[in-house]
């Protein structure tokens, strides 16, 4: 799997850096985020490139959700500054131009495929033109009729993502959209996201699936709420000589270890 | 808000219940067995249902439908689908007043179910219109709902919402004349009961049950509807986009 997989590498078209040019789709200035009493982010600076396919990987409990719901703007934060897409974060203009897909499949169980999807298309004013296109986006024509608590986890995932993508989001902001799916369906999904990107769409894309971190043009690794790396995996790879991401993040992972 | 949207969010929830055949059952059904079980424990003294059976018009839809909306936006939350919302044009007020409508839609299938039955099963007998109580045992559903959604919004975790429930209902019902007449509790508490809403919901019941004149029946229910908006309007203050 892992050496049938690094053979795709990154993918010949897309850009392993963002044009100085373009102003990156997501910049994060001293971002604090606290949750109860513990501290999940220190403080936090980052930039994420327009057009780019992020990676976001790092153990549980690192942070990722917590930075991903503070771009879509749902995260109280304690300090710092999230600017997306030259907005602040959570501003009403981002909520059209912004797709976010929850971690748990955030649809409504009880309704069909096509009744949830019917539902999110209304508030985001997309047509039923669109609601069949995402439905096909994500291989689910088949099942448009079924109640979502019938389908399997992997089939729910995808639902949540279709509602993800029904704006036509300029940020797609994806809390682990491959868990559960088979290696046939992560190759179909990956594709997709490729073509959203070369569509001029920005996907941040968070994982712990590690041998998924060589389809992405960078990969921020998160761990204790610190960016332990920001690079393209081939930077990556070369900067802590390890064969492969897995490796390369123990390695960081125990540099910072180190350190302390 | 637009109204695209809040039709759009009370057809939604209407097509959840229309899933859930049981829910809308229980919901028909549970006023009635309260009710039920009132007439049969005072069967041969049938003043007591006469006198309690209004006030149980007034209640029990109000309570059934405050645990209902209370839960299901509960589960909104839990289910992560309200924190995607939360990501999405929609306003608060679509949220919001879309459950509102919905439930005021099935509220109102439970007053006329519930009234119906008072009166034909139970033996309820009123000096009033039969239909007036009717209609005001909608306003206590419907007011029911939106003291369930606040709630719900107030909450910021699952916890503090499932606890807002004995806290905003129990003082309400001791001090909503229920126990006693209003007029006969001490100052400082019939005073605090004339800002609690069910006090209204109550006195609009009684006033249509004994027969007395709109003039007087009117103002009472005017004042459970003005709740029922301001409590809506709290909610939508209230309801918080991000969360900690």
């Amino acid at each position: 799997m892992t050496s049938a997989e690094s053979r795709a590498g990154v993918p010949s078209g897309a850009p392993p850096e963002a044009p100085p040019e373009a102003p990156p789709a997501v910049t994060i200035r001293g971002l604090r985020v606290v949750r109860g009493r513990r501290l999940v982010i220190p403080e936090l600076d980052l930039d994420i490139p327009r057009g780019a396919v992020v990676g976001l990987l790092g153990p549980s409990g690192g942070g990722k959700t917590t930075l991903l719901r503070a771009i879509v703007g749902v995260q109280i934060v304690a300090a710092g500054e999230v600017t997306v897409l030259g907005l602040p974060a959570g501003r009403p203009e981002l909520r059209r131009r912004v797709g976010y897909m929850t971690q748990t499949p955030s649809v409504y169980g009880d309704l069909t495929v096509a009744e949830n999807l019917e539902y999110f298309a209304a508030i985001a004013g997309a047509d039923a033109r669109r609601v069949a296109e995402v439905v096909e986006q994500v291989d689910l024509a088949d099942h448009a009729r079924d109640r979502v608590v019938n389908l399997s986890g992997g089939q729910r995932s995808r639902v949540s993502l279709a509602v993800a993508l029904l704006p036509r989001p300029d940020l797609l902001v994806l809390d682990e959209p491959t868990v559960g799916l088979d290696p046939i369906l992560r190759q179909s999904l990956w594709g997709l996201f490729r073509q959203l990107a070369a569509g001029g769409a920005t996907l941040l894309i968070s994982s712990h699936v590690m041998d998924e971190a060589t389809r992405c043009d960078r990969l921020l690794l998160l761990s204790q709420g610190r960016v332990l790396a920001d690079a393209t995996p081939a930077q990556l790879l070369e900067r802590t000589g390890a064969a492969n991401v897995e490796d390369a993040f123990l390695a960081l992972e125990t540099g910072l270890g180190d350190a302390r | 808000m637009t109204c695209e949207r809040t039709f759009a969010t009370a057809r939604r929830i209407l097509r959840q219940l229309r899933h859930d055949r049981r829910s809308i059952g229980l919901i028909m059904a549970v006023p009635c067995v309260f009710l039920g079980l009132l007439a049969w424990i005072f069967q041969d003294r049938p003043a007591v249902i006469d006198g309690f059976g209004p006030l149980g018009l007034a209640l029990f839809p109000a309570l059934v439908m405050f645990l209902v909306t209370s839960v299901t936006t509960l589960r909104e939350r839990t289910s992560g689908t309200l924190e995607r919302l939360m990501t999405t044009p929609i306003g608060k007020g679509d949220f919001l007043f879309g459950y509102a409508l919905a439930f005021a839609l099935v509220a109102a299938l439970q007053a006329i179910v519930l009234t119906a039955w008072a009166h034909w099963v139970c033996g309820m007998d009123v000096a009033g219109s039969l239909a007036g109580l009717g209609g005001v045992a909608v306003l206590d559903a419907v007011l029911g709902c939106s003291l369930g959604l606040t709630a719900s919004s107030l909450a910021r975790t699952e916890f503090q919402a499932v606890q807002m429930m004995p806290v905003i209902l129990v003082p309400q019902l001791l001090l909503c004349g229920l126990v006693t007449p209003r007029g006969n509790m001490p100052t400082v508490l019939e005073r605090v009961s004339d800002v609690l809403p069910l006090s209204y919901a109550v006195e609009a019941t009684s006033d249509i049950a004994s027969g007395a004149p709109w003039s007087q029946a009117w103002p009472d229910m005017a004042l459970t509807a003005a709740f029922t908006v301001v409590v809506l309007g709290l909610g939508v203050l209230t309801l918080r986009r991000r969360t900690a």
